[in-house]
């Protein structure tokens, strides 16, 4: 049997096992109750909608002396190789040049 | 500068001075009130960048991703009137911003959470009934290619981007590990979901959104020890990415 004809006997038999196993879980799947409306938490949420806030009212909120700052978030707790500084220290760049 | 220039200018830089000529109704200078607005427009796109990217929020901090967005809003302000595809620009800005150049997974997992929106606000598309893929012989199989839903994406990344999503989204979720993950977004219902691929499984969805042949996309994935098709096809299906099959008459 050439390579070719045992590829493509292995692509067929590999479509026929996910085919199968995939009819398994399509039948378990059409269980689940569907919710319109309510998907992706975060997306969907507002109440008036971005664009009607009322967030803030004063011209210094967001301005750059905000680069005191530095990220507190759980990026401290990531531990990826490459990642150079582990956690992270106070940073003493300039202002981000504003565009 | 017409005035309508003055007033855009002036709406994204808070050092500008409001307009000239603006008024209330009692004729009295309205620069407080154009204040108010400016404020409005940085807030409500900060908002609509808070919504989007979540997990680059958890993973920065409250505080900071806030007076990041204000910067990214100045730098990128909308292009399109849907507040709901804003933010399209992110992780090119996170590559390029000095404050974050310590966390170099951040722009895959903006390129993550850009996908899932993508694929949260993509087309419908009803799946393939599988059984026409099992029933196709062999030859015509591996010449075949496949129709792939408007929802499906791939995020290939140097980092482990699916489990860093999954471990700030997922109360329990593990920390992630290392390595470099490919992240698949599928949508079979009406929520996108992320999947971490095997070995293998990116070059082969990579193939088959390319245009490959099933055959040609097997052996894109099979260039790497481990790739199995059974489970890539399987996820496939399972995520309703599969829509149809094209054959070229021979």
């Amino acid at each position: 049997m050439s390579h070719k004809t045992m590829t493509t006997l292995a692509i067929a038999g590999a479509v026929a096992a996910a085919v199968s196993a995939h009819g398994t879980t399509a039948a378990q799947a059409q269980e689940k109750v569907k919710c319109y409306g309510v998907s992706l938490a975060g997306e969907n949420d507002c109440a008036a909608g971005p664009g009607t806030t009322c967030a803030g009212t004063s011209t210094v909120d967001y301005q750059g002396n905000a680069w005191t700052l530095v990220p507190a978030g759980t990026c401290e707790e990531m531990d990826l190789p490459g990642d150079r500084m582990g956690s992270l220290e106070p940073l003493d760049r300039d202002l981000p040049e504003q565009g | 500068m017409s005035a309508q220039d003055a007033f855009a200018a002036a709406l994204l830089d808070p050092a500008r001075p409001a307009p000239a000529g603006l008024t209330d109704p009692a004729g009295r200078p309205a620069g407080a009130r154009f204040d108010v607005y400016r404020n409005n427009v940085a807030a409500s796109l900060t908002a609509a960048l808070e919504t989007g990217f979540p997990v680059l929020r958890r993973l920065l901090g409250a505080e900071f991703f806030a007076a990041m967005a204000g910067v990214f809003l100045r730098a990128h302000p909308p292009r399109g009137r849907l507040l709901m595809t804003y933010g399209t620009a992110m992780p090119g800005f996170l590559e390029a911003f000095p404050p974050v150049a310590h966390l170099p997974y951040l722009p895959d997992v903006a390129q993550l959470e850009l996908a899932r929106r993508q694929a949260y606000h993509a087309a419908d598309a009803a799946p393939l009934d599988a059984g026409a893929l099992a029933a196709l012989p062999p030859d015509r199989l591996t010449a075949a290619r496949l129709r792939l839903a408007p929802a499906l994406r791939l995020v290939r990344s140097d980092w482990p981007v699916a489990a860093i999503w999954h471990a700030n989204t997922t109360p329990g979720a593990p920390p992630p590990g290392t390595g470099a993950q490919d992240a698949l977004v599928t949508r079979p219902g009406y929520d996108p979901e992320v999947a971490a691929l095997g070995p293998g499984e990116g070059a082969f969805v990579a193939a088959l959104m390319a245009g490959a042949h099933l055959g040609a996309a097997h052996e894109a994935g099979a260039a790497t020890p481990g790739f199995d098709l059974t489970q890539a096809l399987g996820r496939l299906l399972a995520g309703g990415a599969i829509t149809g099959i094209e054959e070229e008459s021979a």
